[in-house]
């Protein structure tokens, strides 16, 4: 493995309970680089991003970052933030009782030690990128309303300006399309390929269209029963054999539910 | 006359039929000795005990123990008697025969020495004959031939054995074939070893006592091993005191098997009502994701259930109080229920997904309960008691009884958890439960009806919890703030158990009452409780995955 | 530096708010005031026995604030909150005990209790407590040191919600136990009491009871602006952030282990200085206050009131005792009965409280919203949903 990596993710191995939800996951994340990675449901992509930011603690493996020495599975959750990873939740999560603009300054990148925080005061330029971010996500006139007033997309997308001034090296976007129009999918995948570059930026989607759009010349990554299936770009990928087996073989069925919107699975709502 | 008439009966016919010659010149020989008792010559009275003393009969005992307590007669024609106290007043009895004479019943004692025509003579005995009395008796006892006997005298004298008996006991000890009685001799002789002085004796004695390893000679061999004020030793002999710290560590860890078993025990009992206790809150917590504080009050619901059977047999049914229980029983799983359903329906259900305000609302339903319970019965405690079928104990070994109540709670608590776990398990509504515990929409989607399962399985839950009450009754005070007590603690299983897990619940159960139980006697009741709970928090610490995330795909994949 | 506290103020109150405050803090000296100051008979005095029952209430009103900083702000449910309380209450009652001196049944240096028991010199941890500035430090530093420990193994290992709450109150439990035991050295079953003076003032003359209630409004006061500067702070909003969505805060990069710890070992603090000022207007600290039910109590104080505000808090615990004081004098049968109702109608009709319900129209909408959030703890799948019934 060369040392030009941001992101390594060195022989992961979860399991529950006897089920193997990854299975020797490795994968190596560019400087800049924005990775897709589909597969179908159980294919283990958010046990992956659990791994990285620290919520589920593989139980071999290790992931590694660049620059830097340490392993990042030694880590809580907020000190792997801290190391620069951000992520973006299937569902959008953010803080309800907050305004659009305490949400992002919570977010905004500084020293999160409480005893910080308890004399912080916000500097002009922090307050300047919450203002630019306010304008990125097309939020700035609903600064002071609270969160929970949002509609569906738009705290998307707070979501996604709270990841922007969080400023990490790595950005983890689970199906950030999720219950968007085509209009704010359109804008949302001009944001991701303008952030990639700067960062390296992987995202997790069902939508194939969406992930064709993104992905262009780079890396697509196929996940099947918690293994790398394909590795490659969107039409090497597409033409495996193994892919179109174990895949593409349901894409009819998965379009036909992506189409369906998001809520079917995201939120496990009764019928 | 009679004696003497028997006697010779019984020698001619020994004579005639030439058989049991021996035995009829014993016989003849024993009355001879016997009569000696009478005699007023201190030796040969003193002569006529050793004698008697050597002999295995039945009758050479009872005269002897007959004269040490002043009970034997002796009637100016030589037939010697003694005296039977029962409640019946007193009667005298031939020592040979054992046959009444006189007056046999309701006859005081002037009646009875009345009934012989002749004056009765009382032998009397002083301290110089008394000394030769005890071996005597002592010796006669091992020799009885019913092992009983041997043995009640053997564990007499190994509590109180001096250097007089030593020479009966090695005489006994050569004879004994029963282990049992055996032992008891050679803890005798340790007895009168123990004090001898030489060394030797004195470590063969200790072997014996470390062997028995009886708590007993604890202070004994212990008080070996302390120093006088001058600085010495009591024991001079390194060697014994070598040997009494080794026997006094071999009692000192049987002393701790002891305890820890009779812990475990009662561990275990408390255990299965904790258990009983928790059952319920694990069911409804792992349905309903509410804690149900005033699940304790369904606890002490039961136990004034059992109460009210109590009442309502001594009222009704006063011969048939001894099974009080039988009714005890459906009432409080019935009342419990119902309380559990109405509190479900009325409250629990629109505090759904608010699990803290469900547990400030329930603690509130909690006063309530209990301030009923006072208005009704009395802020004092109610006296609810064991069936005489409960009570009294058995003993599973030395120093360990296991009273029947326990036992009963043991054992209504495993038919308890099997009734669960069968319904769980086995039953329609147990699916549902279980589908509904693992993922509520789903469930709903495929037309289980949800509400109507969580007011059955809260009822339920509720139930489970009077039952434990009604077995709590049985082994602890009943009284209105019965609930509060056992509260925390049946918290500490779920939160250790897991959540709606019947096998961890068990475990846990059990698992936090042998520990509370053993820590008590090392740390006191309440740092017992104190470090407990530092257990569940050091627990909780190492295991926090298993017990309060549910582990699996549907939680990591989301 | 005039303008840094001017800032700082107006980031804790617009202007109108501080003007309210200052008359509510008029309002409560007025107690002691027409206590002292009109004669007795007069239409406005007030009678003697209503300043320490005030001063009482005050201190209670202390402690519902500190709770609601970690229950209503924080979303952490403390059903241990009387521990903290009690342990300031004991602190200041063993000074009160050592500042007796000679003067108790037994004329005796040590306590009356501990000849009563036949102890011949003072446990190890009695000394010091001779001096008031060190009784006065162990107020603060005995409760915060509990409830550090404490807290930093809970929420090492992460325990939220109703886990925490029973927790918490099997701590309470446990401690009640260890104080009511006569070895542990406080007294045991009677705990502290008879106490004769307070810094050389016999705390049997009014003029003390009058201080006393003074010195608790102005703590009560202190310790709400510094409560407010806590909310109002970036912390405060991660506290709030924390309660509404606590693994978000996690990838954002704050550890909600040191911001929960903070808050809840300031919260244990303010509960020990109530429970200090509560002490010498009461005259006696015993086990019973560690009773779990005391501890609940303080909840539903908050609940009462109004969560999430402070203000609420005090709120409850006036409204709450004031109704205690009442009912337990006027009907003692009943009062068990309305506190169980209180707790279920409060959680049922007005989960926002009295203030809540006041400011109804502007938050409904926002709570209403975080309530449903409030249902979805985020680790747990099979969450029951909210349902039409």
């Amino acid at each position: 493995m060369s040392t030009d990596y941001m992101l390594w993710v060195d022989d992961v191995s979860v399991s529950f309970d006897g089920f193997k939800a990854l299975t020797n996951l490795t994968l190596a994340l560019a400087p800049g680089e924005l990775r897709c990675v589909i597969g179908p449901n159980g294919a283990g992509k958010t046990t992956m991003m659990d791994v990285i930011t620290g919520k589920t603690r593989p139980d071999s493996g290790d992931v590694y970052m660049h620059g830097s020495s340490v392993v990042l599975t030694h880590l809580s959750e907020p000190e792997i933030a801290e190391h620069g990873i951000g992520r973006k939740f299937q569902r959008p999560t953010v803080f309800e009782n907050l305004t659009v603009f305490q949400n992002l300054e919570l977010a905004l990148k500084a020293k999160k030690t409480a005893f910080r925080s308890l004399f912080s005061r916000l500097s002009s330029e922090g307050r300047d990128r919450i203002d630019a971010a306010l304008g990125t996500i097309g939020l700035r006139e609903r600064a002071e309303a609270p969160a929970g007033l949002l509609a569906h997309g738009q705290k998307q997308w707070l979501e996604i300006g709270m990841l922007l001034v969080q400023d990490p090296k790595v950005l983890l976007v689970d199906e950030p399309v999720a219950g968007m129009t085509h209009r704010e999918m359109d804008r949302t995948a001009e944001l991701l390929i303008s952030l990639a570059g700067e960062r390296t930026v992987v995202v997790v989607e069902h939508d194939m269209d969406f992930v064709r759009g993104i992905a262009r010349n780079g890396k697509v990554t196929v996940l099947h029963e918690g293994r790398v299936l394909a590795e490659g770009t969107m039409d090497a990928v597409q033409n495996d054999p193994k892919v179109i087996e174990v895949y593409l073989g349901q894409e009819a069925g998965e379009a036909k539910r992506t189409s369906l919107g998001p809520s079917a699975e995201t939120t496990g709502a009764p019928c | 006359m009679r004696v003497a008439t028997f006697i010779l009966v019984v020698s001619l016919l020994g004579a005639a039929a030439g058989i049991c010659r021996r035995a009829a010149a014993d016989t003849g020989e024993l009355s001879q000795l016997l009569q000696k008792l009478g005699s007023d010559d201190r030796d040969e009275l003193q002569t006529a005990i050793e004698a008697l003393g050597a002999r295995s009969e039945p009758a050479a005992l009872r005269a002897l123990i007959a004269l040490r307590d002043g009970k034997l007669r002796v009637d100016a024609t030589g037939r010697v008697l003694y005296v039977v106290s029962s409640s019946a007043g007193e009667e005298l009895r031939e020592v040979t025969s054992d046959h009444a004479i006189g007056a046999a019943n309701g006859s005081d004692r002037s009646t009875a020495e009345q009934a012989s025509p002749l004056r009765l003579r009382t032998p009397l005995v002083n301290n110089s004959l008394r000394r030769v009395l005890t071996p005597a008796i002592a010796e006669s006892q091992l020799r009885s031939s019913d092992v009983a006997v041997r043995k009640d005298a053997a564990d007499a004298l190994s509590k109180q054995a001096d250097e007089t008996l030593a020479p009966v006991l090695h005489k006994a000890l050569k004879r004994e074939t029963d282990a049992g009685v055996r032992t008891l001799l050679q803890l005798a002789v340790a007895q009168i070893d123990f004090s001898s002085s030489e060394p030797a004796r004195r470590i063969a004695a200790i072997h014996v006592m470390q062997t028995t390893a009886d708590v007993t000679f604890k202070a004994q061999l212990a008080a070996l091993l302390e120093k006088s004020s001058d600085g010495s030793f009591r024991e001079p002999s390194a060697d014994v005191r070598k040997a009494a710290s080794s026997a006094v560590a071999t009692i000192e860890s049987q002393e701790l098997l002891t305890r820890v078993v009779r812990d475990l025990f009662y561990g275990l009992s408390l255990g299965s009502v904790l258990l009983l206790a928790a059952l319920g809150l694990a069911i409804t917590f792992g349905l309903l994701r509410v804690i149900n504080m005033a699940h304790g009050e369904m606890l002490m619901l039961g136990a004034y259930c059992a109460y009210v059977a109590q009442t309502l047999f001594q009222k009704f049914l006063p011969n048939a109080i001894e099974y009080y229980l039988v009714l005890a029983v459906p009432l409080a799983f019935a009342v419990c229920m119902l309380v559990g359903v109405i509190l479900e329906r009325a409250v629990i259900r629109f505090l759904y997904g608010r699990p803290l305000e469900t547990l400030l609302a329930t603690w509130g339903i909690s006063l309530m309960l209990i301030q009923t319970v006072r208005l009704l019965f009395g802020a004092q405690n109610v006296n609810v008691s064991n069936p005489s079928w409960l009570s009294g104990g058995v003993t599973v070994m030395t120093g360990v009884v296991v009273p029947y109540n326990r036992i009963a709670t043991i054992v209504f608590a495993i038919a308890i958890v099997l009734f669960i776990a069968y319904m769980l398990n086995f039953t329609r509504l147990g699916l549902q439960v279980r589908a509904i515990t693992q993922n509520r929409g789903m469930a709903a989607c495929m037309g289980i009806a949800t509400g109507k399962i969580d007011t059955l399985a809260f009822g339920l839950g509720s139930a489970i919890a009077g039952l434990g009450g009604v077995a709590l009754s049985q082994i602890g005070n009943v009284g209105p703030e019965l609930g509060q007590l056992y509260i925390v603690d049946s918290f500490m299983v779920v939160v250790v158990g897991g959540v709606g897990k019947i096998a961890g619940s068990v475990v846990a159960a059990l698992g936090l009452g042998a520990v509370n139980k053993l820590l008590e006697p090392l740390a006191g009741a309440v740092l017992g409780k104190i470090l407990v709970l530092c257990f569940v928090v050091l627990f909780i610490q190492r295991r926090p995955q298993g017990l309060f995330a549910l582990k699996g795909r549907a939680a990591a994949e989301g | 530096m005039v303008s840094r506290l001017r800032e700082i103020a107006l980031t804790l109150h617009s202007p109108r708010r501080w003007l309210g405050l200052g008359v509510a803090m008029l309002a409560v000296l007025a107690l002691p005031a027409l206590n002292r100051f009109t004669p007795a008979g007069s239409a406005l005095h007030v009678a003697d026995h209503l300043v320490p029952l005030g001063g009482k209430f005050l201190c209670y009103a202390l402690v519902a604030m500190a709770m609601d900083l970690v229950w209503g702000f924080t979303g952490v449910l403390s059903l241990g909150h009387a521990v903290f309380f009690a342990l300031g209450g004991y602190a200041m009652g063993m000074y009160l005990m050592r500042s007796i001196g000679t003067a108790g049944v037994y004329r005796s240096e040590l306590p009356d209790f501990m000849v009563f028991l036949d102890w011949k010199e003072l446990p190890w941890y009695w000394h010091g407590f001779q001096h008031f500035g060190f009784a006065a430090a162990m107020v603060f530093l005995v409760p915060g040191l509990l409830a550090y420990v404490f807290g930093f193994f809970a929420f090492r290992s992460r325990i939220r919600g109703v886990y925490f709450s029973i927790i918490t109150q099997a701590l309470t439990y446990a401690l009640m136990l260890l104080m009511f035991r006569n070895d542990t050295g406080f007294g045991g079953n009677n705990g502290l009491t008879d106490f004769k003076t307070l810094l050389g003032h016999p705390l049997a003359e009014q003029g003390t009871k009058q201080a006393l209630y003074v010195v608790s409004a102005i703590a009560l006061l202190l310790s709400y602006l510094l409560c407010r500067f806590v909310v109002t702070s970036k912390l405060g909003r991660v506290l709030l952030a924390l309660r509404d969505a606590e693994s978000r805060v996690m990838f954002c990069g704050y550890s909600p282990f040191h911001y929960k710890l903070f808050v809840w070992t300031l919260s244990a603090m303010l509960c020990g200085l109530a429970g200090a000022l509560y002490v010498p207007q009461v005259g006696i600290i015993n086990p019973s206050e560690l009773q779990p039910s005391a501890s609940i109590e303080i909840a539903i104080w908050c609940a009462v009131g109004g969560r999430g505000t402070l203000i609420g808090g005090i709120l409850g615990a006036l409204l709450v005792n004031g109704w205690k004081s009442w009912l337990t004098a006027a009907y003692p049968d009943l009062w068990l009965y309305f506190l169980g109702v209180l707790f279920v109608s409060v959680t049922l009709f007005l989960p926002n409280g009295i203030l809540g319900a006041l400011s109804w129209r502007k938050r409904s909408a926002v709570l209403a919203l975080a309530e449903a959030r409030e249902a979805e703890d985020k680790h747990e799948p099979s969450q029951p949903l909210p349902r039409q019934a």
